[in-house]
C-alpha cells in the first residue's frame, strides 16, 4: 500500500485546491529530500498527553483526527472491497466447479438412473437438450478456459462415457487445486493487509513526516510559537533557542518564567484575546534579563473548545528587534530630514525676513534722509515767513504749519538715529568733555523752554572728572531726551540730574542687566545732599558769560559733527593724540534722571523702551510724542556700552538712569590749570562751568516781560503744554542742521537773558530785543489762547517754534558757586568777555581759519599741513556749513572749495560777502539758509563786519577759472592740490 | 646708500614708483607732513584715499551702466576722484581722470569708457605697489618711513 494516497496531518484548510499556501513534496518511494537533512529534534517539547487532550476537545484537532480516521477507514475499506472482489471471483469458481461437479454427478446419476429412474425425465428424442446450456458463464475474466472434454471413443459407448469420467475426476481435481490455492492468497493477502495497513503506524509515520517539515522550515527561523490554556500556561512551545528547560516553561505562565518590561504586557494582551475570543497581532518588546531587549511581533489566536468556549490560545512570535530598530532609525532619520528641511525653511524665511528688513531700513533712512531736507527746506521757510508781516490768520496757519513741521521733522530724525543705530551705521566719536558743562547746558535749555513751576537741578559728584572722553553729542542727546521726558510728565516738584562714579558694574563683566534698586538711589541722594551742603554759593555773572561763549563754540561743533564721519574735527585730533601718549583709564559714571512727575505703572515698564510704545493710549493722547525717544536713548547707550534702567513709583516719580563708560584721560584732572588749556579758545571762561557741581534753574512763571499776558498763558499751558515742550524739547537734539540752528539760537537767547539780569547798566540793546520778539510772541499767544480750545488736539499740541526763542527764561541761578581758588581768574575772564571784542584780539593772537571742502582727503592733508604750519583749523564740508559757521563765528581766513555739493564756494562767498557788505543775512536767508537771530549778539559791532579773506581753492577746472572767483567776491585762489609752499605764502600774505 | 637691507629695498620701490611716474611731488608734500606725532600719516592718507576712492568708482562704474551717461554727473564724480588723486599725487591716476573729465565734457561716451578702464587698471597697479611699499616700510620700522631722501 502506497503512502501518497495519504495527505500530510497539515490542518485541512490548507489543502484547498485554490491557493495553496503550503505545498509540500509528496515524496515517491525513496525520494525523501529529508533524508540528508540533519533535523534536531529537542527544541520541541510536548506534553502530549494535552495534546491528545486537546484533539479530543477542540475543534481542530477532532476534526483533524476524523479526517485521518475517515482516510484510514476508506483506504480500510478500499482493501477490503478489493478482498471482497477477490474473494467473490474465488467463490464464483469454486461454485462453478461445485456445479461442474454436480453436472458430472448428475450425468452418471443419469446413467444409472436411467435404469432406475431419473428426476428428469429426458426423452431419447429430445437429443438436443443439454445441460451444459445450465451452467453459469464463465466471466472472461475468469483464469480457468472452459475447454472442451475431448473424448476419443465413440459416443455413447461404455469406454466414451469411462473416459468422459475420468475426464471430469481431472478437471476436478485442477479445480480443487486452484481453490486451495486462491484460498491460500486470500489468506496471505489478509495477512499482508493486517500487516500494512495499522493506523497508528500510519499515523505517526506522517506526524513525523510533518514535524520534519517543520523542523526543516522552522529550524533556523527565529519564531516561537506554543499553545497555553485558559490560565496562560504553557503547554506546548517551540522555540529554536531555548534557554529554559522544559521543565520551567510547561504549566507555566509568562509571568512567572521571567520579569521584565514587556512581560505584563504580552500577558494582559493574551488574556484580551481569550475575553475578546478574536486573534490578534500586537509588537511587544520586552526587556528581560533572559534575553535582554528585544521586541516581537505577536500573534496570538484564541482556541476554541466543540462546545465554543475559549480553552486556551496559540500564539507565535517573531523576534523583529533588528526591523524594528531599523524602522525606528529611519522614522528618527526621517523625522531629523523633516526638522532639517523646517529649520532650511526657517533659515531661509530668516534670511529672506532679514535682507528684507535690512532693505526696509535702508530704504526708511534714505526715505527719512530724502524727506528732511526738503522738509526743513519749508521749515525754514516757514519761520522766515513768520518775520514778515502777516496778517492775524495767516500768522496762525504759520504757527500750525511750523509745528506740524518740527514734528514731522522729530520723528524723521528719531526714526534716522533709529535706524542708524539698527544698521550699524551710527559711529560714535570719542571728544573730550566735561560733564558738569554739558548736565549745566541741558539744563538750562530745558529752562529756557520751561513751561511750568518747576524746580530744575543738577548734581555732579566731586569725583566725576573734570573732563572725560566720550560722544559727547550722543550723551548730550540721551540726557536731554530723559530730562525732556521727565518735565513732560511732572506737573510740579521737581526734575534732576545726578552724575556720580561708580565701581564697574556688572554686566560690563558678564553682560548681565543691572536692576536699579532703591538701596543705590538712596545713597545717591545722600551723596547730593551732602554736596548741596559744601557747595553753595553764588555763581558771578562772569560764569554765564563764559558759558555763553563756549556754548557758542559747542553748538558749532554740534554743527558740524552732526554729519558724523565726512569730516575731521581738530578737536577730535587733538584728543586722538593725547590719547596716544597719556595713559588713560576707563571710568563707569552713572547718571540718574529723576523728577516728581506721574510715574510710570509696572506693567507698562516692560515695553518702557521699546519703539513706538508709550505708556497707554490715553498717554499719548495726552502728552503726545511718538514713542521712539526712549528706545533711541536706550540704543544709544547700549551702543557705548553701558545700561539704561528705569525705577518708578505711579504718583510719586520715576528715576531714569544710565551707567556709562567713559575714557579718562589722566592728565586731564589737572585741566584746571590753564597751560594745559592753551590751546582751546575759550577755556577760561569754561573753567567755572567745568568744576561746578550743583545747578538749580526755576522757571519764573510771570516774568516782568511777559506779565501782560502771564495769567492767560499759565492757564493755557498747565492742561497743554506738554506737546509744547515735547516741541521744544527735540530742538536740542542736534540731529539736523536746522536743529542745529535752533539749537545755537535758544541757547544764545537764554545766555542773552541771563546777560540781562546780571547786568543791567549794559543790557540796552538786549534788553530791547527781547522785548520786540516778546511783543511778536505775546501775539502769537494771544491767538493760541483764542484758538485753542477751537483746534485739533494737534494744534495744541504744538506751538510755534518762534515762541520757543523768546520764552521767558530769565531763570534764577540759586547755586551758583565758584571755587576760591579760581576766583581770580575767572575776574579775568568775566572782564575779557565783556564784549565780543575779546574775539577780535583772540584772533590776532591766533589766526581763525576755517576750510570748506568736501573731499575727505584733502581735509585731511591740509589740515595736516597748517597743523604743521602751526594753525587748527575749523572744517565744514558744503557752502551751506560755511554760511553758518561764519554765522556763528568770524574767520580771518576761508579756504573755500569752489565745486562742492549742496551749495558751492562761488555761492557761499557771494553769501558771506553779502552780509559783510549789508551786516545781514537777508542774501542767506533767501538761499534757505535760516538766520540766527541771536548771533547778533555776537557781532556786537554791528555796524558792519570785517571782511573775512576768502581763498578759492581750484582744482584747474574751466568751471572754477580765476574769473569765476574774482567775480564772485574771492581775495585770491589756490590750485589743487594745497601744497605747504602755496599755503604758506598765502597765510603770510593774507594773514598779519 | 642706507646699511638697512630693508630700508634700502624701501628706497629702491620709491624711487621707481616716481621713476615710471606712479607718483608725484605731491607725495612729498605728504611725506614731509609725516612727523613723530603722526608716524603713519601716508599710510593713513592713503588708506584713506582708497577706501573712500573705492566708492567712487563703484559710482562712476554704476553712471557708465547707464545709457545714455549723465556727464554731468560722472564729471562731478570724476571731480571728487580727481581731486583725491592729485592730493595723493597718484600722478597716472590723475593724467586718466584728466582725460575722462574732457571726454565728459566733450561727450564722447566711447572715449569716458576706454579711459575709465584705463584708470581702473592705474588704479589697481598703483593700489597694489602702494600696498606693497607700506608692507615693507612697516617692517623696515616707523622711522624709516618719516625719512625723506637727500
Amino acid at each position: 500500500m502506497d503512502i501518497e494516497v495519504l495527505s500530510s496531518m497539515w490542518p485541512e484548510d490548507i489543502e484547498h485546491e485554490a491557493g495553496k499556501q503550503f505545498n509540500v513534496e509528496k515524496p515517491r518511494g525513496d525520494q525523501d529530500m529529508l533524508e540528508e537533512v540533519t533535523i534536531v529534534e529537542e527544541p520541541t517539547i510536548v506534553d502530549f498527553q494535552h495534546l491528545i487532550e486537546l484533539t479530543n476537545y477542540t475543534d481542530k484537532g477532532s476534526s483533524q483526527l476524523a479526517y485521518l480516521v475517515k482516510h484510514w477507514e476508506y483506504k480500510q475499506a478500499n482493501a477490503v472491497r478489493l478482498l471482497r472482489e477477490e474473494l467473490d471471483n474465488l467463490s464464483r469458481q469454486r461454485q462453478e466447479s461445485e456445479l461442474k461437479k454436480l453436472e458430472i454427478l448428475e450425468e452418471h446419476r443419469f446413467e444409472e438412473e436411467r435404469y432406475g429412474g431419473d428426476k428428469r425425465s429426458i426423452s431419447i428424442l429430445d437429443g438436443i437438450y443439454d445441460i451444459l446450456q445450465e451452467v453459469p458463464r464463465r466471466k472472461s475474466n475468469i483464469v480457468v478456459p472452459s475447454k472442451r472434454v475431448e473424448i476419443d471413443a465413440e459416443y455413447d459407448t461404455v469406454i466414451y462415457w469411462k473416459q468422459r469420467a475420468m475426464h471430469l475426476e481431472k478437471m476436478l481435481e485442477t479445480s480443487m487445486q486452484r481453490e486451495q490455492l486462491l484460498k491460500e492468497k486470500l489468506q496471505e493477502s489478509i495477512k499482508n493487509l493486517e500487516k500494512q495497513s495499522s493506523p497508528v503506524e500510519e499515523l505517526s509515520q506522517i506526524l513525523k513526516r510533518a514535524d520534519n517539515f517543520l523542523h526543516f522550515v522552522l529550524q533556523t527561523a527565529p519564531v516561537v510559537f506554543g499553545h497555553q490554556d485558559k490560565e496562560l500556561r504553557y503547554r506546548f512551545i517551540f522555540n529554536h533557542f531555548p534557554s529554559l528547560q522544559e521543565e520551567d516553561i510547561l504549566g507555566k505562565t509568562d509571568v512567572e518564567i521571567f520579569t521584565g518590561s514587556g512581560v505584563k504586557e504580552s500577558q494582559d494582551f493574551k488574556k484580551e484575546v481569550i475575553d475578546k475570543g478574536l486573534p490578534a497581532k500586537r509588537e511587544i518588546t520586552f526587556e528581560t534579563e533572559l534575553f535582554g531587549s528585544k521586541t516581537f511581533l505577536i500573534y496570538v489566536e484564541p482556541v476554541f473548545s466543540k462546545a465554543g468556549e475559549t480553552i486556551g490560545i496559540n500564539y507565535m512570535g517573531m523576534d523583529i528587534t533588528d526591523q524594528v530598530r531599523k524602522r525606528e532609525k529611519m522614522i528618527k532619520l526621517r523625522e531629523e530630514i523633516a526638522v532639517q528641511m523646517a529649520k532650511e525653511t526657517e533659515f531661509n524665511r530668516t534670511i529672506h525676513i532679514t535682507e528684507e528688513t535690512m532693505r526696509a531700513k535702508q530704504m526708511l533712512a534714505t526715505m527719512s534722509h530724502e524727506i528732511r531736507s526738503p522738509l526743513s527746506g519749508v521749515v525754514s521757510m516757514a519761520e522766515i515767513l513768520t518775520t514778515t508781516k502777516l496778517d492775524r490768520e495767516q500768522r496762525q496757519l504759520l504757527n500750525v504749519m511750523l509745528s506740524s513741521g518740527d514734528l514731522v521733522l522729530q520723528l524723521i530724525n528719531d526714526i534716522l538715529d533709529l535706524s542708524k543705530v539698527e544698521s550699524g551705521v551710527m559711529k560714535l566719536e570719542s571728544t573730550k568733555f566735561r560733564p558738569r558743562e554739558v548736565v549745566k547746558h541741558v539744563l538750562q535749555t530745558a529752562a529756557a523752554s520751561l513751561q511750568k513751576i518747576l524746580t530744575l537741578e543738577g548734581n555732579v559728584a566731586d569725583d566725576v572728572p573734570i573732563e572725560v572722553i566720550g560722544d559727547v553729542l550722543r550723551i548730550r542727546q540721551i540726557l536731554t531726551n530723559l530730562i525732556s521726558n521727565a518735565i513732560k510728565f511732572t506737573h510740579e516738584g521737581k526734575v534732576g540730574v545726578k552724575l556720580y562714579v561708580v565701581p564697574e558694574p556688572p554686566f560690563a563683566k558678564e553682560g548681565s542687566q543691572p536692576v536699579s534698586d532703591g538701596s543705590t538711589c538712596n545713597k545717591s541722594t545722600v551723596n547730593v545732599s551732602k554736596e548741596e551742603t559744601c557747595t553753595s554759593m553764588p555763581q558771578t555773572s562772569s560764569d554765564q558769560r563764559g558759558y555763553h561763549g563756549k556754548k557758542y563754540e559747542g553748538s558749532c561743533q554740534n554743527h558740524s559733527q552732526s554729519e558724523p564721519g565726512t569730516l575731521v574735527k581738530n578737536g577730535t585730533k587733538d584728543v586722538s593724540e593725547e590719547q596716544a601718549e597719556l595713559p588713560e583709564t576707563t571710568m563707569w559714571i552713572r547718571c540718574d534722571v529723576y523728577d516728581t512727575g506721574i510715574g510710570i505703572p509696572e506693567n507698562a515698564l516692560p515695553t518702557l523702551f521699546k519703539k513706538y510704545m508709550q505708556v497707554s493710549a490715553n498717554h499719548a493722547r495726552k502728552y503726545g510724542g511718538t514713542g521712539l525717544g526712549l528706545a533711541i536713548c536706550k540704543q544709544l547707550v547700549e551702543l557705548m556700552g553701558g545700561r539704561l534702567t528705569v525705577s518708578s513709583r505711579v504718583h510719586c516719580g520715576s528715576t531714569f538712569t544710565f551707567i556709562l563708560p567713559y575714557k579718562v584721560s589722566l592728565s586731564c584732572d589737572n585741566s584746571d590749570d590753564p597751560d594745559d588749556l592753551s590751546d582751546m579758545d575759550d577755556h577760561g571762561a569754561t573753567n567755572d562751568d567745568a568744576s561746578a557741581d550743583f545747578f538749580q534753574f526755576q522757571q519764573r512763571t510771570l516774568g516782568s516781560l511777559f506779565s501782560s499776558n502771564g495769567s492767560s498763558r499759565t492757564q493755557r499751558l498747565l492742561p497743554h503744554n506738554i506737546g509744547y515742550c515735547y516741541a521744544n524739547s527735540h530742538k536740542f537734539n542736534g540731529f539736523s542742521e536746522t536743529k542745529e540752528m535752533d539749537f545755537v539760537e535758544d541757547s544764545c537767547s537764554v545766555a542773552e537773558a541771563v546777560e540781562i539780569s546780571s547786568e543791567p547798566e549794559n543790557s540796552f540793546r538786549h534788553s530791547s530785543d527781547p522785548h520786540n520778539e516778546s511783543a511778536i510772541c505775546r501775539d502769537n499767544h494771544h491767538w493760541n489762547d483764542e484758538n485753542a480750545e477751537a483746534r485739533a488736539s494737534t494744534r495744541d499740541v504744538s506751538s510755534c517754534s518762534e515762541t520757543s526763542r523768546d520764552v521767558d527764561t530769565k531763570m534764577k541761578i540759586r547755586g551758583p558757586q565758584l571755587p576760591p581758588k579760581r576766583q581770580e581768574k575767572s575776574d579775568n575772564c568775566s572782564q575779557s568777555t565783556l564784549n565780543s571784542s575779546q574775539e577780535v584780539s583772540n584772533s590776532i593772537s591766533k589766526p581763525k581759519i576755517l576750510l570748506v571742502e568736501d573731499n575727505k582727503i584733502n581735509v585731511m592733508v591740509t589740515q595736516n599741513m597748517m597743523k604743521q604750519l602751526g594753525h587748527t583749523i575749523d572744517v565744514v564740508n558744503n557752502g551751506i556749513e560755511a554760511v553758518r559757521a561764519v554765522q556763528c563765528r568770524s574767520y580771518d581766513l576761508i579756504l573755500m572749495d569752489v565745486c562742492m555739493p549742496v551749495m558751492d564756494g562761488l555761492q557761499a562767498t557771494r553769501l558771506i560777502r553779502s552780509f559783510e557788505e549789508t551786516g545781514n543775512w537777508d542774501a542767506a536767508v533767501k538761499a534757505g539758509i535760516e538766520q540766527p537771530l541771536p548771533s547778533d549778539s555776537l557781532q556786537p559791532d554791528c555796524t558792519r563786519p570785517k571782511r573775512t579773506t576768502i581763498i578759492a581753492l581750484t582744482a584747474n577746472a574751466s568751471s572754477e577759472s580765476a574769473d569765476d572767483c574774482f567775480a564772485n567776491g574771492m581775495d585770491s585762489f589756490e590750485s589743487k592740490p594745497v601744497t605747504f609752499q602755496k599755503l604758506k605764502v598765502c597765510l603770510e600774505q593774507y594773514l598779519p | 646708500m642706507e646699511r638697512n637691507p630693508m630700508r634700502r629695498q624701501l628706497q629702491v620701490m620709491r624711487k621707481s614708483l616716481f621713476d615710471q611716474g606712479y607718483l608725484d611731488e605731491q607725495f612729498v608734500q605728504l611725506e614731509e607732513l609725516q612727523d613723530d606725532a603722526n608716524p603713519n600719516f601716508v599710510e593713513e592718507v592713503v588708506t584713506l584715499y582708497f577706501r573712500d576712492s573705492a566708492r567712487l568708482i563703484l559710482n562712476i562704474e554704476q553712471a557708465l551702466e547707464r545709457k545714455p551717461f549723465d556727464f554731468n554727473k560722472l564729471d562731478g564724480y570724476m571731480h571728487q576722484f580727481k581731486g583725491s588723486s592729485s592730493s595723493i599725487g597718484a600722478k597716472r591716476v590723475k593724467a586718466e581722470s584728466t582725460l575722462f573729465r574732457e571726454y565728459c565734457k566733450s561727450g564722447n561716451g566711447e572715449g569716458c569708457m576706454r579711459t575709465f578702464q584705463q584708470l581702473k587698471k592705474e588704479y589697481a597697479t598703483l593700489r597694489k605697489k602702494l600696498e606693497a611699499y607700506f608692507q615693507v616700510a612697516r617692517q623696515a620700522g616707523p622711522m624709516e618711513t618719516a625719512c625723506r631722501p637727500k
